[in-house]
């Protein structure tokens, strides 16, 4: 014991024992975030020998501009969707592959496969598949169902495809984390529910759903950053933002207007929103859903 | 102990053998040449430097592909930023006017030349190509390097499966239209296709029919230029394509260049694509196809005028020892004999940037094997180029041209009216170039 109060006293030791994690959040987060910010209230020429300080009027131009909203009602959509859609799909066939079915294993195997599939690949296959000129499905769609594919022109088609393709791989991500909550969960309660007369319907919605509820939670967070950040390798392959704007989520835009374009105060101006907004989504959830979450 | 000392000196004479900039290295003069070229094209880059290298002992040239054209551009900005830029960057022709604009950050190729006393005649150039690249009175500011034009490919079989002469190309834009709509008619799921719709149906478009894109000859005398484009001319052509979008007489293929597929797997008859796009065609259509001049209205005085170039230059970085920039400017001299362009040339499908090495290219029976490349560099010296089809100038050029794609994009969906649409990207282009003039001026 008097080791262990001794190793206490030690003022400086928990210092520097987070010392290397806080060097490296300060260089990679804190320091660039920094730069955004003071960035964002100035425009710049491409070399930098010209700043000229401008105040809040790259935010101001942002908020003025229309396509500014219609790509933030377009991000959240498309959030949205990719969670909705991921999440739903991925706990019916976690708690199908759950039970005691032959070769579940190789079920189990084959749904968590596409998560190793990177990003920007998956997005080249559903590309190719959906490819107006000379994609399979597309061909399919228009010789057997009578619908002409165009994702290039029509902006719902578009939006549909990066969905699903978004929304493919993190199917696998979300399954593999329900599974793991499914094992977790009790198999007595489930069993005395089954000898009062609970029918499957009800033990799931009752007992194995909310006992679910701190990895759907967690899935819920991570699936929203995934739609609104990680998803930009698909847009960047399959669509490129079009047609038109028509699916020109908020850093694709960032990325676009300040890498491609090189407009840099104001692609900062939008980083530091995007900053904020991230900022805001972390506390309501924190704060408001993860009350009603059951540990 | 004695060892570590030793190490101490090697290290402290290099250490002075670097930091006196001007004083004369020992061994050759190494220089960073950073591009975006891939595949066969980034091979011969390194073939053209080996060249280079094997020529004589005091220079060495090394290529570093830092990855596409924005990629490669805005790693040589960075690393401007940051003291440490490469001697010589390739970058695209949109770059032109952002590259130009930071004085102090480049060193113009013509004061390059002229201060090492290189062997520079800017006249052995091809006017068009190194036009695009020079001011207004004639000054080189880059290098070309690899230079293309847009031209028309057709595909001869499909031309003899509708009763058509394959030897015979529509040469006006009624009669190309007539012939796509034949195309059509004969089976095929469409007429004709078209990549990078802002460089092709615009800019060429402008040039070709020797009209202004922008005022202040397209942006060559000055910041304050504005973009002029949404002329009756070009709103019938446009209104045109779109009609024609509707039967998929003109199939809509994407941005850029991702409309070739449907030229590639026998879809369309006509396609418009880069001469750069040759040697992909060769290797993949299974028919035999042609290239043609592109089409004009001929009842526009003075069309056809002559085609603009795209691609990209070498631009040369400020900041630089005497010793290095005589390593570019030997450089670029050697670059520019007959002998290296021509391999340049009919190794890459890009042009050649001076006379000469078309006459030695031609002499050597090239293009009676390859007519395509030919056929790009008579639309380039077709004329005299005037201010209207010397080039393009503008700062933000991405941006325009991002804004011409996606307003294209939404005529054809039917969001916005042809007219409109054009209006549309002339006023949005106009605000993003106000906003390059009060950066740069």
């Amino acid at each position: 014991m008097a080791k262990q109060y001794e190793f206490l006293n030690q003022r400086r030791l928990p210092y520097l024992l987070v010392l290397p994690q806080m060097v490296i959040v300060i260089i990679f987060f804190f320091w660039p975030a920094a730069q955004a910010v003071w960035q964002s209230f100035f425009i710049q020429d491409a070399f930098g020998s010209r700043l000229i300080f401008v105040g809040f009027e790259n935010y101001l131009k942002l908020f003025a501009d229309p396509a500014y909203g219609e790509s933030f009602v377009v991000s959240t959509a498309f959030a949205l969707a990719v969670t909705a859609s991921a999440m739903t799909i991925a706990l019916f066939l976690a708690v199908q592959a759950n039970r005691e079915i032959r070769l579940s294993s190789f079920y189990k195997t084959m749904l968590i496969w596409p998560y190793a599939v990177a990003t920007m690949v998956a997005g080249v296959l559903w590309l190719f598949m959906f490819n107006p000129n000379v994609g399979v499905v597309a061909w399919l769609l228009e010789k057997k169902l009578g619908i002409a594919w165009s994702h290039l022109l029509n902006s719902r088609q578009a939006f549909l495809l990066i969905t699903v393709a978004a929304s493919w791989k993190q199917v696998a991500y979300n399954f593999v984390f329900f599974l793991a909550g499914l094992q977790s969960v009790p198999a007595p309660l489930v069993e005395a529910a089954a000898i009062d007369g609970a029918s499957p319907l009800v033990r799931f919605w009752r007992i194995i759903f909310p006992l679910l509820s701190p990895t759907t939670f967690y899935l819920l967070v991570m699936n929203l950053v995934y739609g609104f950040f990680e998803t930009f390798p698909i847009i960047h392959q399959v669509t490129a933002g079009g047609p038109g704007k028509a699916t020109q989520i908020l850093v694709y835009k960032v990325w676009r207007d300040g890498v491609i374009n090189l407009d840099l105060g104001g692609s900062a101006a939008q980083s530091v929103i995007l900053m904020l907004l991230v900022i805001g989504l972390t506390v309501v959830q924190f704060r408001f859903i993860e009350r009603k979450v059951t540990y | 102990m004695k060892r570590f000392g030793f190490a101490i000196l090697v290290v402290l004479a290099f250490a002075l053998a670097f930091t006196g900039c001007e004083k004369k290295p020992t061994g050759p003069v190494t220089v960073e040449f950073w591009h975006a070229m891939t595949g066969k094209n980034g091979d011969m880059v390194a073939q053209v430097c080996e060249k280079f290298n094997a020529s004589q002992e005091a220079y060495k040239v090394t290529p570093v592909y830092k990855g596409s054209y924005s990629d490669t551009m805005n790693a040589a900005i960075a690393a401007f930023r940051a003291g440490q830029a490469p001697a010589i960057a390739q970058v695209y022709e949109v770059g032109t006017a952002t590259m130009m604009s930071a004085k102090g950050a480049i060193k113009p190729v013509y004061q390059l030349m002229k201060e090492n006393k290189a062997k520079f005649d800017p006249k052995a150039y091809i006017p068009t190509i190194t036009g695009y690249y020079s001011t207004s009175k004639g000054e080189m500011l880059s290098m070309p390097f690899n230079s293309s034009t847009s031209v028309m490919y057709y595909n001869k079989d499909a031309f003899r499966k509708a009763g058509l002469d394959p030897e015979k190309p529509p040469v006006t834009w009624p009669e190309f239209f007539e012939t796509a709509k034949k195309l059509k008619a004969s089976g095929m799921q469409g007429g004709f296709s078209t990549n990078w719709i802002s460089w092709i149906q615009l800019e060429n478009f402008s040039a070709w029919h020797n009209q202004s894109f922008g005022t202040k000859n397209n942006g060559f005398d000055g910041l304050d230029t504005e973009l002029v484009f949404n002329t009756p001319l070009t709103l019938k052509h446009f209104e045109t394509l779109y009609q024609l979008s509707k039967d998929k007489t003109f199939i809509y293929g994407g941005r850029e260049n991702k409309a070739n597929p449907l030229f590639v797997s026998g879809q369309v008859g006509m396609h418009f694509e880069s001469i750069g796009g040759y040697g992909n065609f060769k290797a993949n259509c299974k028919f035999d196809f042609g290239v043609a001049r592109l089409p004009y209205y001929p009842d526009v005085a003075g069309a056809p005028q002559n085609t603009i170039i795209g691609g990209a230059s070498l631009w040369v970085f400020g900041g630089k020892t005497k010793y290095e920039y005589k390593a570019v400017s030997e450089f670029f001299s050697f670059i520019s004999q007959p002998e290296i362009q021509a391999f340049w040339h009919q190794n890459t499908g890009y042009l050649p940037i001076t006379k000469a090495a078309y006459e030695l290219t031609k002499s050597q029976g090239f293009y009676e094997k390859n007519p395509g490349p030919e056929v790009a560099i008579n639309q380039l010296l077709n004329k005299e180029p005037t201010g209207n089809s010397m080039g393009i100038r503008f700062g933000n050029f991405n941006i325009i041209r991002e804004i011409e794609d996606q307003t294209w994009e939404d005529i054809l969906a039917d969001k916005i009216s042809v007219k409109d649409g054009l209006d549309k990207m002339v006023a949005e282009g106009n605000k993003t170039l106000r906003e390059f003039e009060r950066v740069n001026k």
